[in-house]
């Protein structure tokens, strides 16, 4: 049986539609609600803002994560800023701007109603976080300040130096405390959910390892919601926290939960390159620099001087010079590939010639070393920490890496995936950006489905159960997943091969990194297809985890995590390859223009790719939820 | 670079631990300190031998998930750095480096260099919030909030939790961490509401887990945020006025 796509969008004018739903939501009544229990996986900003909201309202909620504290989630490494359709600046922003900007930055691939959604609620998301006590930056006046990010012309970004994401979620976590201190949030932390349990086509609750003790225990609810990430770290290095991982939503792929446009991932333009074979992740320097320095690299090939002794004629500020309108400020993509190209050309720099320059000079000439300081000042002695080199004397040298997953679990307007009570917000589902994301999109898109989405649609589903309580976890589905789940550990402890978990994940990433990374093509998609599950099969015959399963094994963890990325890995290079069309992070060398740029194809490839899951041996069958635009036109994104 | 490493094993929060040496060659100084250990745990996988369990995360010095006692010193020699951003290039060829977690009693350890940092979640779950119920805030421009609280909050809320300022503390005690948490938000506008009972809360828990504050200061040194010693002042003095305060307005409560 083939799955059928119903995003239920509500009828009606787009800038009337969530209201309209609102109101055509039912309710559940106060009293009620306590009867209700919900299960939310991750504390990141989406799931420590959904679960939150939800017992603010009454339900009773419980909240798994497999970090020790819920305030370390990944969340807490975004730097750069939150954007918010405010005009505080009275520079020409509005919600249609932000909706619109967001519709063209995905490059037409997302849906329109949830977009627009997106920005109406991104003003509540500010108002929130102020009213927690979010410390944003300041104006001397008082009042809130603001910054530019790519891809948009005004200034909407709202920021707390450079550690807005933790400020948010430190926000988030406090009315999580709050919340647990009142009794309505039981917290389940250093817990890793490895299964969700379906009973007649409905989600019942989930299978998790607690990973101190190595136990494995069964929990029902009434409804479940992921809120646990992205699937950067397929690529190994990446700009992920070293533990973000895929599991959570791969395991309710393989239980029903169709997936979305997975081959859609971000290539973060500025990034410290990588040093040597060893790193183990790479780290992002926020994209906001892009508002004070300039991109460059020699214009002759091999060009071995230092660059302060590179005459300003020998230079190419290669963004400036081929996007006059948006110059260093283009979007993420666009500024990835260019980056790309001018290393392949052999104008790279660095010691292993694999960097570009992001230069402060002509800022701190300007504006002084001051001004420089106080806007970026953390993000500089970060640089310097890591690489030993000054960036107020010497340009900063960038590149990029892996820093987002637009894809991710399939979800309608209420998300709610295709398995009926598994909701899925933030980073794990795939969402409102398209092919692309803007910076400062993903804090307001996690802000805007935990805090405003899902408090509404929850209730729309549970009114349905009233007087139902949970599944009891003695039910034999509950017995299955997790005799599954126990099996599955203990045949990595057995398989006693010879190499580690490590040495399978860099190689698979590897893989992926080259074919499946910045630009792809046929012949290495297929050559993707075909090498992935012959490294899977000897990872499961060869992999060495040792140690035991009933204390912290973080091997044993990991395997766990590297065998989907396995999966998810091939399930990207399959997508990557039907979809005959470069659009936003997805860049079909076979699809360009002369110059070089992405060319899509509306005709063809205007709609989701929902994968759904047909058992280990098949593979998934792909679904289409088509695209319909009739607020924007679409173009050819254009940022010269 | 070759290191010679002494590290402290312990297979579990009952079983006694005990140091254990490893020789640690070519090791490049371009190296973190973690992935120094990453490379030592793939050469013991190699061996056939369990890698030595530590907790680690975003590695960019902002999660708070990693820390070590590094030489004795809380996240290691480097001032202002956490121990996910401290390189190999701080330290020479031929060094020996002691390794072990963090030492405190409210930190108990759960294997290797692994140690539970709940007490300071209950610290902040005892009042380190705004009651802010979602959708009624106002528009977030209403009530201005000076720059200099909003700096100085920001100051405050910096603190990423990682418990190296009760690791580096004779006493074991985490005021350093309750003055963040406590004074990022009594600091401003937004937070007056609770201002009173949210210290006294706080400072009470924390004192149910922690030891007392004897003006070492080791606590600053050790922090890779540098937060203030400042904010433990500005605790104290609340502290001091939160009690008449809440007593106060018990008192009031009693009556009426
Ligand atoms: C370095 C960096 C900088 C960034 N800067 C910005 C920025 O400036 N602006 C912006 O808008 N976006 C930024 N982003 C993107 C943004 O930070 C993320 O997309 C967003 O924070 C994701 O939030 P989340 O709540 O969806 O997931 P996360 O914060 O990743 O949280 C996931 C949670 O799920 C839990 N979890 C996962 N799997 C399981 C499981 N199986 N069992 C139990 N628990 C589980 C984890 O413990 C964690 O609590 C940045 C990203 C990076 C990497």
């Amino acid at each position: 049986m083939t799955l059928t796509l119903d995003a239920k969008i509500p009828s009606g004018p787009l800038t009337d539609k969530w209201n309209n739903h609102r109101f055509e939501l039912k309710l559940v009544n106060p009293n009620n609600k306590r009867k209700f229990k919900i299960i939310v996986v991750g504390s990141g900003l989406a799931g420590a803002s959904a679960a939150a909201s939800l017992a603010e309202l009454g339900y009773e909620v419980e909240v798994f994560t497999f970090h020790d504290s819920p305030r370390r989630a990944h969340s807490i490494a975004a730097q750069g800023g939150i954007n918010a359709a405010k005009n505080y600046q009275n520079d020409g922003d509005s919600v249609f701007r932000l909706f619109y900007d967001t519709v063209k930055g995905g490059d037409f691939r997302s849906r329109e109603a949830n977009v627009y959604r997106l920005a109406e609620l991104s003003g509540d998301i500010i108002d929130q976080a102020t009213a927690q006590g979010v410390p944003f930056a300041r104006e001397y006046g008082g009042l809130l300040a603001n910054r530019s990010f790519g891809g948009a012309q005004v200034s909407r970004t709202f920021y707390a130096r450079g550690q807005t994401g933790q400020q948010l979620l430190l926000g988030a976590y406090q009315s999580l405390a709050n919340q647990i201190r009142e009794g309505s949030v039981t917290l389940y932390n250093k817990m890793e959910m490895l299964e969700l349990v379906v009973e007649d086509g409905r989600t019942v609750g989930i299978i998790c390892r607690d990973l101190i003790s190595g136990e494995i225990s069964a929990h029902a609810a009434h409804a479940v919601v992921l809120a646990t990430g992205g699937y950067g770290n397929v690529y190994y290095l990446s700009t992920n926290a070293m533990n973000s991982n895929a599991t959570a939503i791969w395991r309710a792929h393989r239980k029903g939960a169709a997936f979305a446009n997975p081959c859609y991932t971000q290539i973060h333009p500025t990034c410290i390159p990588a040093s040597d074979e060893f790193q183990s992740k790479l780290t992002l320097m926020s994209e906001s620099l892009r508002n004070d320095g300039r991109i460059w690299v020699p214009k002759a090939y091999d060009d071995n001087r230092p660059p302060g002794e590179i005459p300003e004629a020998e230079r190419d500020y290669y963004l400036e010079r081929k996007y006059p309108a948006f110059g260093n400020l283009v979007p993420r993509d666009v500024a990835s590939r260019n980056a790309k190209l001018v290393v392949d050309e052999g104008r790279g720099v660095g010691p292993l010639k694999n960097g570009v320059y992001l230069d402060f000079a002509d800022a701190i000439t300007r504006d002084g070393r001051d001004t420089i300081e106080a806007k970026y000042g953390n993000l500089f002695d970060m640089y310097q920490r890591i690489t030993a080199e000054d960036p107020y004397d010497l340009p900063m040298r960038i590149y990029p890496a892996t820093h987002y997953t637009m894809g991710g679990l399939w979800v309608d307007y209420d998300l709610m995936s295709t398995i009926p009570g598994l909701f899925v917000l933030g980073e794990a589902n795939f969402s409102d950006h398209g092919a692309n994301r803007l910076g400062a999109s993903a804090l307001m898109q996690g802000l805007a489905d935990g805090y405003f989405v899902i408090p509404y649609t929850i209730g729309g589903y549970l009114s349905t159960f009233l007087g139902q309580p949970p599944l009891p976890t003695e039910h034999e589905a509950f017995e299955n997943a997790r005799r599954a789940v126990e099996e599955r550990t203990r045949t990595f402890l057995s398989t006693k091969g010879t190499r580690s978990v490590d040495y399978y994940h860099k190689e698979l990433g590897k893989l992926v990194w080259d074919n499946i990374g910045m630009a792809r093509n046929r012949t290495g998609l297929e050559k993707a297809i075909a090498e992935i599950p012959a490294l899977r099969e000897e990872f499961h015959s060869n992999v060495r985890v040792l140690g035991s399963g009933d204390s912290l094994n973080s091997s044993l963890e990991k395997a766990g995590r590297v065998a989907d990325f396995f999966e998810l890995a091939e399930l990207m290079a399959r997508d990557a390859l039907h979809r005959e069309e470069s659009c936003g992070g997805h860049f079909r060398e076979e699809h360009q223009t002369a110059e070089g740029e992405a060319r899509r194809d509306d005709e063809n490839f205007s709609y989701v790719a929902a994968w759904e899951w047909k058992g280990p041996d098949t593979p998934q069958e792909l679904v289409k939820e088509p695209l319909t635009f009739e607020h924007v036109e679409l173009t050819q994104r254009s940022y010269k | 670079m070759h290191i010679t490493l002494k590290v402290w094993r312990q297979t579990g929060p009952d079983a006694t631990g005990r140091f254990e040496t490893y020789e640690a060659p070519d090791i490049s100084p371009e190296m973190s300190f973690l992935e120094m250990l990453d490379l030592v745990n793939e050469r013991l996988i190699e061996a056939g031998r369990e890698p030595i369990e530590f907790d680690s995360d975003c590695r960019e010095g902002i999660c708070g998930t990693c820390g070590l006692m590094i030489n004795g010193q809380a996240h290691g020699p480097q001032r202002a750095t956490a121990t996910c951003q401290l390189h190999m290039r701080e330290f020479s060829d031929g060094e020996h480096i002691t390794v072990e977690p963090w030492r405190a009693a409210a930190f108990p350890i759960v294997k290797d260099l692994v140690v539970n940092r709940a007490a300071l979640d209950r610290i902040v779950e005892a009042g380190g919030f705004i009651t802010a119920r979602v959708g009624s805030a106002p528009d977030a421009n209403l009530i201005p909030v000076p720059k200099e609280s909003a700096d100085a909050a920001m100051d405050a809320a910096a603190c990423i939790g990682c418990g190296a300022c009760v690791a580096a503390c004779p006493n074991s005690a985490a005021q350093l961490f309750t003055a963040a948490k406590v004074q990022h938000l009594n600091l401003l506008p937004q937070g007056q509401a609770q201002r009173w009972s949210r210290t006294q809360e706080m400072v009470e828990t924390m004192e149910l887990f922690f030891g007392s504050c004897t003006n070492y200061g080791e606590c600053h040194e050790a922090c890779p945020k540098e937060i203030s010693l400042d904010f433990i002042a500005m605790m104290n003095r609340d502290y001091v006025k939160a009690m008449l305060t809440n007593r106060q307005r018990d008192g009031q409560k009693k009556v009426g």
